[in-house]
């Protein structure tokens, strides 16, 4: 009989974490609980000016420090052509500052001793003479005709400018904009942003001359990439390099890009031949390592009076810091901004994008998002909420006169996304009922007569998620695809390997459901490993929210290959025809004769025991799966706040989510994931940002002025699911991991904004601070969130 | 965490506590709860020779309130240990307000009252609450015990009154002659967060009169701020009437001494302030209404 499918932990089973046994425990592996045979420890030397001319660098106190071995300098890495790196845009960023530094917090020189105090104190006495040079700490100093130029080091480059980008159909747009009754303008900030990791960055690079191996176990959700980044940048063979991710104490994003840390601690392996360390502590993390957003974005939008929109335009200026070192596909230069309005019908869109250098740390990574989706999705509800102002149009109308209809699927949006399925107003509407979407204006305007102001706000979203396919995306020229590698040992149990890289997603757990799903194998007897390069199949990692709709996808594959082969044994072992077997989940029986049947794990002993003749044994498969389409969930959420006037604080009454991310693997897993981003989007819209003084000083540097959002703030989130499965994914499901992150800021923000739009104001910059809050209440004026931020 | 080096000391008195602090030729540092003084060992704003630590000295680790009224509170008591006191809601209002608004709840759990005072941090709830109640820090050296006045023993940023060889070992806070009435209000981006403008009022009613009234202010200024002669001036015999309130709430607003950073302008946390002292003020004459 077919095995019960939520019984061993198939798909649909809100089965345990199994990583969390160890979790919860304390007993998870991380990168600096690693300790190998005679280990020494790195600590870096960072700037604490934002723009200076190197003048000198004194180590030789360091290099007295009893225990102290090796002292690098940007004049060392240079000499052994390391000075300088490539990051992920095609730009270079320095290893050790040779020239000048360019952001506070960059790294200067490098200790490498016995043990991390005497690193620590050695590194307090370099002496670094610097010569101030003016800071640079938004776009609109960059671009000042008497701005200093801050990539002095490049040849054919001018000006601050990084580059000019558009996509789009230009005239098309104009022509929208001349037959528009109504045009709606809005002009945000999205401030610059940390993923954020509890654990920061680090590696152990392990360097053996005798066989020429260098391993380096290394906080990267990418341990491939890595791979074949080291190997270009330190010319070592490929084959020689072993990458090892362990457990990794989240990501966000933050850890796909090459850091310099790494770099360095390679080359002092190979210098001392000795393991090294290099352990970031928090505020090393916060104020070098790849933020996210910090982008100026304008948007117009042309409005028929019935409330159609016939088009749209937006301009985005963003600001990368010293180098651009974003983390995204080659073909764009600002991510995948143009998914902004993938969910409206927009006949007509243009959008044009302008990038900066400035005196502050590169990043602009995909912190919980894929590539700038964030930013786009956000800049989308915002102009949807200021559009419907404008028309004097119901917020929620507004938009469901405008989104995809489910018969217009597949659609084709205005930049050339194909969204290819969702139930839109499906979603609206299921969210609308839950927050009690009819009756609030009513109650808004009980509750002004007595003084109290209440606001609700909408966003809603499709997100491209899921990168590849490999036609248009790759990184570094790599195409994005992923793998999976799926071994059934002989007693039935196995073990899967995928080219993805878990760092709180819970693969080990859904990687074995969708195995169970396919196989009928319990879940249980399926041990999932990631993250190390001689075992792991190739794969870009995790990140974008890719890994259910690449790697998941390659799982089931290899899945499917494997029960193939289990067939032909089956046959065999039943003496009957391969066409004369059927399936049912975790045996094959005969057709005609249900009783008569061998169990999956029959198959996997005749694998290796009793295999046909001619069969070559063993039972498993590599997969290497390359998607035809992104996969494109979506979300409707709804909040309600209440603002107090005398101070311009704002809770939270209710918030709703209605997420559709198709079908769910394990459902526990992804309402934890719906959670964790909207605590997130609550953390950017609520308090979390960083900023810096018009001296470059990075305001947000440690957990005091950074702030994450604990249980004792965040609101409670009511979680609402609408399914409709992904038309090409193997079992139906789209990525999840970022929707509420990407989704969330613009609901609170609305909110807030409907509570205090009375007095004229059209926006306020995130986060909306108390103080931010009350000043437009005060003023009735916009509230802009552009750096400098004044200090006395 | 990599501090500079330091040597531990766990004496189990205080007498071999003051003994090694008198020998460190100002060198030692008290380790209580910690919550302040690890932070800055790990950024090594800190650096002391030694860290005494006191917590395996017994009879530190007790509030209790003495036959007059008077409320003592040991080197040892946490944070945590007010937040749940059963003596100090009606003796100590003020401080019973501030208990369970001070840093975190994991904090509270190690964090002791008496090393928040001697901190001095300028945003510190309890020397506000201290400043505002006409509280005294006991301290103990090799010569003996004196009261000092918190607002001598506050002397600056980060900076207290005790000679390098002595020890805070209480803080003690006089009764009300009347009944004690007050609150404290502090406004922060997330709990834990170093306040953007926090009040403490301690009001003593005779009646529905006031007659006597402290108020001092934290996040508003480099140190913490005494407003008790302009919220005394206000109110000392007279009743919270709105006007009255009204009149206290400028008062004390014009006491800050705010400055601009990236909580808010400095005009904001004023307002704040007078915000928070009217809300305050308010809610005991609501309450005073109620309970005739």
């Amino acid at each position: 009989m077919s095995v019960d499918e939520i019984k061993i932990g198939g798909m649909g089973a809100s089965r345990r974490r199994v990583e969390d046994n160890r979790f919860i425990r304390g007993k998870g592996k991380y990168v600096d609980d690693v300790v190998l045979p005679g280990m020494l420890h790195m600590e870096i030397l960072r700037a604490d000016v934002a723009h200076a001319r190197i003048k000198s660098i004194d180590t030789s106190a360091a290099w007295e420090v009893p225990g102290v071995r090796l002292v690098l300098t940007g004049e060392m890495m240079a000499a052994r052509n390391l000075a300088w790196m490539p990051t992920l845009s095609y730009d270079t960023q320095a290893v050790l500052a040779t020239d000048k530094v360019r952001f506070q917090g960059q790294e200067v020189a490098a200790v490498i001793a016995d043990d991390p105090y005497i690193a620590k104190d050695a590194c307090a006495k370099i002496v670094v003479e610097y010569e101030a040079l003016p800071v640079i700490v938004n776009p609109d100093q960059a671009q000042s005709p008497d701005a200093p130029l801050i990539r002095d080091d490049k040849e054919n480059q001018p000006t601050n400018k990084i580059f000019d980008w558009e996509i789009g159909d230009k005239s098309g747009t104009d022509k929208a904009f001349e037959e528009a009754d109504v045009i709606s303008t809005i002009d945000l900030h999205y401030p610059r942003s940390h993923p954020s990791p509890l654990e920061p960055c680090g590696s152990i690079a392990d360097y053996d001359r005798s066989t020429g191996k260098l391993t380096v176990y290394m906080t990267t959700q990418a341990p491939h990439i890595i791979r074949a980044a080291v190997a270009m940048v330190a010319e070592l063979p490929e084959h020689q390099i072993r990458i090892i991710s362990p457990d990794l104490g989240g990501g966000f994003g933050n850890k796909v890009p090459v850091y310099p840390g790494y770099v360095i601690s390679i080359l002092a392996s190979i210098l001392t031949e000795r393991p090294v360390k290099w352990i970031e502590d928090k505020t090393g993390n916060l104020i070098s390592t790849g933020f996210g957003r910090d982008v100026y974005l304008q948007g117009q939008m042309a409005l028929r009076k019935d409330g159609k929109i016939l088009g749209m335009r937006m301009h985005t200026i963003s600001d990368h810091g010293a180098f651009y070192a974003d983390a995204q596909p080659t073909k764009f230069k600002i991510g995948l901004m143009h998914s902004t309005f993938a969910c409206y019908d927009v006949p007509a869109a243009h959008l044009t994008s302008t990038g900066y250098y400035t005196n502050k740390a590169p990043g602009g990574v995909a912190y919980r998002c894929s590539f700038r989706v964030t930013e786009a999705m956000f800049f989308q509800e915002r102009m949807m909420h200021a559009a419907a102002n404008d028309l004097g149009m119901d917020q929620a109308e507004f938009r469901r006169v405008n989104l995809v209809k489910d018969d217009m699927f597949p659609y084709r949006t205005a930049f050339g996304f194909l969204t290819d399925s969702g139930q839109y107003d499906k979603c609206m509407q299921v969210g609308m009922e839950a927050i009690g979407y009819d009756t609030f204006k009513e109650e808004q305007e009980e509750a002004r007569k007595r003084g109290r102001l209440l606001g609700l706000g909408i966003s809603t979203m499709t997100e491209p998620l899921g990168a590849g396919n490999s036609r248009e995306y790759d990184i570094l020229g790599i195409k994005m695809f992923d793998s999976a590698e799926l071994r059934v040992h002989m007693t039935g149990k196995a073990i899967l390997r995928t080219g993805a890289k878990t760092q709180g997603q819970g693969h080990e757990t859904t990687w074995a459901q969708i195995v169970a799903h396919e196989l009928g194998i319990p879940a249980d007897d399926i041990v999932v490993e990631e993250g190390d390069t001689d075992t792991a199949p190739f794969g870009m990692g995790t990140y974008a929210s890719r890994s259910t709709p690449v790697a998941g996808a390659a799982v089931a594959m290899a899945a499917r290959k494997v029960r193939a082969k289990a067939r032909k044994i089956a046959a065999h072992l039943l003496e009957v025809s391969e066409e004369d077997i059927e399936w049912e989940l975790g045996r094959f029986y005969v057709r005609g004769n249900h009783d008569r049947g061998v169990t999956i794990q029959d198959c996997a002993l005749a694998a290796y025991s009793n295999m046909p003749d001619g069969m070559e044994p063993g039972l498993e498969n590599v997969s290497y799966y390359d998607p035809p389409n992104l996969t494109w969930p979506f979300a409707a959420y709804f909040c309600k706040v209440e603002v107090d006037p005398a101070t311009g604080v704002w809770d939270v009454l209710k918030f709703v989510a209605v997420d559709d991310c198709g079908v769910r693997i394990n459902p526990m897993i992804v309402e934890g994931q719906v959670m964790g981003g909207l605590t997130e989007a609550y953390a950017m819209a609520n308090m979390q940002y960083i900023t810096f003084d018009e001296s470059g000083n990075c305001i947000g540097s440690n957990y005091m002025d950074y702030l994450l959002p604990t249980a004792w703030e965040t609101p409670g989130f009511e979680l609402h699911e609408v399914v409709t499965p992904c038309p090409h994914h193997p079992i139906g499901a789209k990525g999840i991991g970022e929707c509420a992150t990407v989704a969330g800021p613009a609901a609170f923000v609305n909110a807030v904004m409907n509570a205090i739009e009375h007095t004229g104001v059209r926006n306020v910059d995130m986060p909306l601070q108390p103080n931010r809050v009350f000043e437009a209440l005060q003023t009735g004026q916009d509230v802009s969130g552009m750096p400098p931020v004044k200090v006395e | 965490m990599y501090p500079s080096r330091f040597a531990y000391e766990a004496p189990t008195s205080l007498a071999e506590a003051i003994a090694i602090l008198d020998r460190s030729g100002g060198e030692a540092k008290i380790l209580a709860g910690g919550q302040s003084l690890v932070p800055m060992l790990k950024l090594r704003f800190a650096a002391p020779g030694t860290l005494v630590d006191i917590n395996n000295i017994p009879g530190l680790g007790e509030h209790w309130l003495d036959k007059d009224g008077t409320l003592h509170i040991g080197a040892l008591v946490r944070h945590e240990d007010l937040e749940y006191s059963t003596v100090i809601a009606d003796s100590h209002p003020t401080l019973a307000a501030a208990a369970e608004l001070v840093a975190d709840p994991i904090v509270r759990t190690r964090g002791t009252f008496v090393g928040s005072v001697c901190h001095a941090d300028p945003q510190g709830d309890w020397a506000a609450t201290m400043v505002a109640s006409g509280g005294q820090i006991i301290a103990q050296g090799p010569n003996g015990r004196r009261a000092i006045d918190v607002r001598e023993f506050v002397l600056g940023p980060f900076t207290n009154a005790l000679a390098y060889n002595e020890i805070a070992v209480e803080a003690v806070i006089p009764p009300a002659t009347g009944t004690a009435k007050g609150g404290y209000l502090k406004l922060e981006r997330r709990v834990g967060d170093f306040a953007t403008a926090s009040v403490a009022v301690n009001l003593d009613m005779h009646g529905d009169t006031v007659h006597r009234a402290g108020c001092a202010l934290a996040g508003v200024g480099g140190r913490t701020i005494d407003a008790n002669d302009a919220i005394n001036g206000a109110l000392k015999g007279k009743t919270l009437t709105p006007e009255n309130i009204e009149a206290a709430a400028d008062a004390v607003a014009a006491m800050a001494e705010p400055r601009s950073d990236h909580r808010g302008s400095a005009d904001y946390k004023r307002h704040i302030v007078k915000t928070f002292v009217s809300r305050i003020l308010s809610n005991i004459a609501h309450s005073e209404q109620k309970a005739a």
